[in-house]
């Protein structure tokens, strides 16, 4: 099986690239009526090079979940294709697929929910190697003890249960349990919106030296902006399944073009004045994903919408380093 | 006088001071910030404001006063008449706050029916006017809608519109928005804000959220491990903390690194029940201790803008002064 790990990559290849992923759900409406679709995802696309973070922004209910499931696999996708290392992970045969997505792995949101309480926290690291590797015993608590000390945890934690521990350091022990496999992509599915801000900014300086040290690349999927421009290198920021707006982080906070990302930005409360700003006001809430309004999804609250926007579904359009989708920045309006 | 004044609250579960000496006052028309991270108590301090505290907390205080009158030691009628009337309060999660067997509309007009009585109709149309108040369209068939048929943005909605219920005096909102998307944060903020402006309520801000409070509190309060280490005008807080906890929270924001590699953090956790180091109880975790610090608590340097419960306060340059 090994062989089959070690692909040859040429230097352009990205290692991760999902091609118009998508999403459906069919929802039972009730007794005698016909059931719906709930497109949660429908259609995104991105490239994710070796040792950079991807940040995927949006409100809840926009699909940034649902694409990190369908990125580790624990979902498949209706449509698409999820390429790591330039092999089509959807269309590939059992064995091989076992071994790659080994590679991909994932850190929930709430570290109170995602780890097991009745196991001990050697356990929780060891049952990937277990399972995935032909480790004796001695060399799988070798490992843990190994990627225990790399996440900052100390040799005395190994045989503690997870409630002994604070949520940063159980956030430590969930980043050990993804890093365990010797992962190349980590999916972190908000890990730091639990815990508290000094806390989160431990966590969020441990990503980052793991990345540094491990060449990791993310996918960083959360709400908080903030957070976003301090540790992402490309951001997508998503709007009830679709992406709205997707570039280079250092573009999307200086120059933010889709109304809805200007619209994120200003909602976002500021510590210093002079980094707040002019405020958007936002009318309404996200529209429901079983009934989505035609034309753009974001028109009923954009300030910019016209007849074309309550018609016309945007596609996604190149400007310079950004992707938006959006017909008020296509015909110059903003 | 002010609208709320406590002198020396103490909130006790089983020998553990979840709160622990504080003081603090709230005037009318203002906004008073409370910020610390989980496990700091500025949740346990606000039930106890309201009464909240059941077996087996022990709430003490040298006074508790609401417009001169001491909620401890009035009777309890005077005090129900009280709490939910002109003391109100705005829970974190409204979701699991609403009941859910109940309609939006019985649960607000029951809030009426209890403090001020009147007819049915007449609580019917002050419900509607409610609903209208905070903002939810087509309030008239909202009324029979449960709380599972509502956003999380509605609910909060629904929430503040009980809470106004009354035309409280006094409005306690404790994480009113740490459940809900940043767009609907805003709109929400921005309601309770003008909705103070409009009936000149004091209103208590209870969030982890700095920047939440730096851009709407006018005073703020930073409590650690159930104390309160600074307060002072919000933007001189902001701008110039002079307690090293303040100082580390500000600059453990992702706001604050712009530009670095990075964070600021501050290592190690808020003690709990079985971990208060002696002395300050933040030395452990403080770049600025000295022996002092491990061996004696500080008392609390009182300024004309504000007090640091501090050894060694810092200065303008955010320094220890020698």
């Amino acid at each position: 099986m090994s062989e089959v790990v070690n692909i040859n990559t040429t230097e352009q290849q990205p290692l991760l690239k999902a091609v118009d992923l998508k999403k459906h759900y069919q929802v039972e409406q009730g007794f005698r009526k016909p059931s719906a679709t709930v497109k949660a995802l429908d259609g995104v696309s991105f490239t994710l090079d070796a040792g950079k973070t991807l940040a995927i922004v949006g409100e809840s209910g926009c699909g940034k979940s649902t694409l990190g499931r369908l990125l580790t696999m624990i979902e498949t996708p209706t449509n698409g294709e999820i390429d790591f290392q330039g092999q089509d992970l959807l269309r590939m045969d059992k064995d091989t697929f076992k071994v790659l997505r080994q590679k991909i792995q994932i850190v929930f949101q709430n570290p109170y929910g995602s780890l097991n309480p009745r196991k001990k926290v050697g356990q929780i690291l060891e049952e990937p190697l277990e399972i995935n590797t032909k480790l004796t015993k001695a060399q799988r608590k070798e490992k843990s003890l190994a990627i225990m000390a790399k996440v900052g945890l100390k040799t005395e934690h190994y045989d503690r249960y997870p409630h002994m521990f604070s949520g940063g350091q159980r956030q430590r022990i969930a980043i050990a349990r993804g890093l365990m496999l010797d992962p190349s992509v980590v999916v972190a599915d908000e890990p730091v919106s639990a815990l508290d801000v000094s806390v989160q900014a431990q966590v969020l300086n441990l990503m980052m030296d793991l990345q540094d040290e491990l060449n990791l690349s993310y996918v960083f999927i959360s709400h908080d902006l903030s957070v976003v421009e301090h540790i992402a290198n490309d951001v997508i920021v998503m709007y009830l399944g679709r992406v709205v707006e997707h570039t280079t982080k250092e573009e999307l906070f200086a120059n933010p073009r889709h109304p809805y990302t200007q619209a994120l930005l200003s909602s976002t409360p500021q510590l210093n004045p002079a980094h707040r700003r002019k405020r958007i006001k936002l009318v309404g809430e996200l529209p429901s994903p079983l009934d989505p309004p035609k034309g753009c999804a974001f028109h009923a609250r954009c300030q910019f919408a016209n007849e074309r926007c309550n018609v016309e579904q945007p596609t996604l359009v190149t400007y310079g380093k950004s992707l938006i989708a959006c017909h008020a920045v296509e015909e110059q309006r903003i | 006088m002010s609208l709320l004044e406590i002198k020396n609250l103490s909130v006790t579960f089983s020998g553990f001071r979840a709160v622990d000496n504080i003081s603090y006052s709230v005037d009318k028309g203002e906004i008073l910030g409370i910020v610390g991270e989980s496990g700091s108590g500025k949740s346990v301090s606000s039930m106890s404001i309201m009464g909240l505290i059941d077996h087996p907390g022990i709430v003490t205080a040298d006074s508790l006063l609401y417009e001169g009158q001491d909620l401890l030691t009035m009777p309890e009628k005077r005090r129900r008449q009280l709490t939910g009337a002109d003391i109100s309060m705005i829970f974190q999660d409204a979701m699991t706050s609403l009941n859910p067997c109940f309609t939006v509309g019985y649960q607000i007009m029951e809030t009426l029916k209890v403090h001020q009585g009147g007819s049915k109709s007449a609580r019917k149309v002050r419900a509607i006017e409610l609903l209208d108040l905070v903002g939810i369209p087509a309030p008239e068939s909202r009324l029979n809608v449960y709380p599972h048929q509502l956003s999380g943005g509605m609910s909060q909605r629904v929430m503040i519109a009980m809470a106004l219920a009354c035309d409280p005096k006094l409005l306690i909102a404790d994480e009113p928005t740490t459940a809900l998307d940043v767009t609907i944060q805003a709109q929400i903020i921005d309601l309770l804000v003008d909705l103070q402006k409009k009936n000149n309520m004091g209103l208590i801000l209870i969030t982890h959220d700095l920047a939440l409070v730096a851009e709407v509190a006018d005073r703020v309060v930073v409590m650690y491990a159930g104390q309160i280490v600074e307060t002072g005008i919000a933007e001189e807080v902001f701008k110039h903390p002079k307690h090293p906890y303040t100082q580390a929270l500000l600059a453990s924001s992702p706001e604050s690194a712009i530009g670095k590699s990075r964070l600021a953090a501050l290592p190690g956790v808020v003690p709990g029940a079985y971990d208060r180091p002696v002395g300050c109880l933040l030395n452990p975790r403080c770049p600025y201790a000295i022996d002092k610090c491990r061996t004696e608590e500080p008392g609390a340097h009182e300024s004309p803008l504000g007090q640091v419960k501090c050894h060694t306060p810092l200065t303008i340059e955010g320094r220890p002064a020698a």
